[in-house]
């Protein structure tokens, strides 16, 4: 093995090696994504071309520039204001989907649950979620609770459903070989069904990323005090157009973020392709 | 190589003058009384140990359910199924048997040699039982090397190829087949024939198999067990005598295609 071992100098160009394959890798994805980039700098060039050529007044729609001054003036309120929205989406996030991953597992194995009860989470998906605000406020307060909860409703019934679909997509042959092998129904669970329910589960968590964002800032409008819902609220009634625009940029982004969070996490555990066998 | 496949021959008190599998009487109807659908009727068939068997038989003829019945999936509604002397209930808690379906059915989410190993992490395990080791399995149907590939790295032959090698990690006294390779094309469907054909041979494991096609049936078939459908009885049970090793080559000879012509004529009548 010794000799498998490479030298200082062989051991300098492996490390030379890498470094021009992540400049590769790294130019190839520049690459790749140029046209995404040049179209959207394209629009925000055309935006600003627009706003000064039509003398569009700032109030009304203020142009990039404004809006990148808004960012370097309103630095500290904006991160402020970030921050509990985050902790609302994240804390939301999780208690929607843990919550709704239990209940398909439920529903599974218990057909009269899911009988009973997949009814009911209907019916609570098709209240507008903004009406369910105000109730909410009425019920736990007007401090981060309703806002967990909005954020977390949210993501419910995507992840219910899908969840639902996913452990049911064991294929009946692979049912059939665990019951030759004796397996018991925990381990068909673990060994079978929830594997094969992860691609189904992560479909669901990258809807589940951005609408968090949007639940727990559709909370804040009512009756908040903090968060980049309630500086939305604050924005428009000031005409303070660039902070609108900047907050609304950053509640993009934050969503944005989870999202690609959720894809990379999902890019390291489902690492299996579906295998076609005819 | 082989060792690793050799198991202690237990006889089991009740096993019967040499037969692997004792079917009697067995009937087998599914859904309620009054609509109910007979898929078979007083079917007795007894599959000699170490022998290789094929089924065959028009679709709806039961060949599978049979097949299933024996493993364990199937409520016997009548009649009984002894696998060595005891419940199929029994032979299925003892690793007496493993089954090999038309799809692969590897779990995704394992590589090849996790696969294998699948039957060894689940269900009850025989007290002191010693199970092969899969690695030389792996090797055994000539996937050494592809340990570590993910299914949807393999072929669909070589998929089929894991699933066997899963079949015999626990050292099965008796291997169910159904249309392992009906869905594979004509060339690796040959080949793998030939190799299962070394692997009986060696290995001394009796073999159910269902078929669709004719010339697998004979080429494969110590015996061959041809049922009829509406409802699923047996028609035949022929011994096939053509001398092994066979070959390939051996379907161009004239008492081959004497013994399909038969079948052909048989299978036309059910």
């Amino acid at each position: 093995m010794a000799n498998a071992l490479p030298t200082q100098a062989e051991g300098r160009a492996l490390v030379d090696g890498n470094r021009f394959k992540m400049l590769d890798a790294v130019a190839a994805s520049a690459l790749r994504h140029l046209p995404a980039t040049l179209a959207i700098l394209g629009c925000i060039l055309l935006w600003q071309l627009v706003v000064w050529g039509f003398s569009v007044p700032t109030f009304m729609a203020p142009g990039p520039i404004d809006v990148i001054q808004a960012f370097g003036e309103n630095a500290g309120v904006l991160w402020s204001n970030f921050l509990p929205t985050l902790l609302e989406a994240v804390l939301g996030f999780v208690f929607g989907n843990v919550v709704a991953v239990l209940l398909a597992v439920w529903f599974v194995y218990s057909p009269l649950a899911e009988r009973a009860f997949y009814p009911i989470a209907v019916i609570i998906k098709s209240i507008p979620i903004i009406a369910l605000a105000p109730i909410l406020v009425l019920l736990v307060g007007n401090g981060i609770a309703p806002k967990i909860i909005i954020a977390g409703l949210i993501c419910f019934f995507p992840t219910l459903v899908n969840m639902v679909q996913g452990l049911k997509s064991a294929s009946p042959a692979m049912l059939d070989l665990m019951r030759i092998l004796s397996a018991s129904n925990a381990e068909i669970f673990w060994k079978v069904r929830l594997p094969s329910s992860l691609p189904f589960l992560f479909a669901a968590l990258k809807i589940a990323a951005t609408s968090s964002v949007m639940g727990a800032i559709v909370a804040e409008w009512i009756g908040s005090s903090y968060g980049l819902g309630a500086l939305i609220i604050e924005a428009t009634y000031n005409f303070r157009s660039p902070l609108l625009y900047a907050t609304v940029v950053i509640a993009a982004s934050l969503a944005v973020v989870l999202f690609f969070a959720v894809s990379f996490a999902e890019s390291k555990i489902v690492r299996w392709k579906p295998t076609t066998d005819h | 190589m082989l060792e690793t496949l050799n198991r202690p021959k237990q006889v089991s008190a009740g096993a019967v003058g040499g037969s692997a599998v004792s079917v009697q009487n067995l009937h087998i109807r599914f859904g309620a009384d009054d609509s109910s659908f007979t898929a078979l009727s007083d079917v007795s068939v007894e599959i000699p140990a170490g022998s290789l068997v094929t089924m065959l038989g028009p679709s709806g003829c039961g060949k599978s359910t049979l097949l299933r019945t024996v493993a364990d999936l199937v409520h016997i509604s009548d009649g009984s199924v002894s696998v060595h002397g005891q419940t199929p209930r029994k032979a299925r808690e003892g690793r007496d048997f493993a089954f090999v379906f038309q799809e692969a059915t590897l779990l995704p989410w394992r590589n090849v040699i996790d696969n294998v190993r699948l039957p060894l992490l689940v269900g009850k395990r025989e007290a002191g039982a010693t199970y092969a080791d899969p690695e030389e399995l792996i090797a055994l149907v000539g996937l050494k090397g592809r340990e570590k590939a993910m299914p949807h790295e393999l072929s669909g032959g070589q998929r089929q190829r894991v699933a066997i090698a899963r079949a015999l990690v626990t050292r099965p006294r008796i291997l169910l087949m159904d249309e392992p390779f009906g869905a594979l094309d004509e060339i690796t469907r040959d080949k793998l024939n030939e190799e299962l054909l070394r692997l009986w041979q060696e290995t001394g494991t009796t073999i159910l198999f269902v078929t669709h096609s004719i010339p697998e049936a004979v080429f494969l078939g110590q015996h061959v067990l041809m049922l009829a459908a509406h409802p699923g009885r047996v028609k035949e049970f022929m011994k096939v005598d053509l001398p092994y090793p066979r070959t390939l080559k051996m379907r161009d000879t004239l008492e081959f295609i004497r013994v399909t012509a038969h079948l052909r004529t048989l299978l036309g009548e059910c």
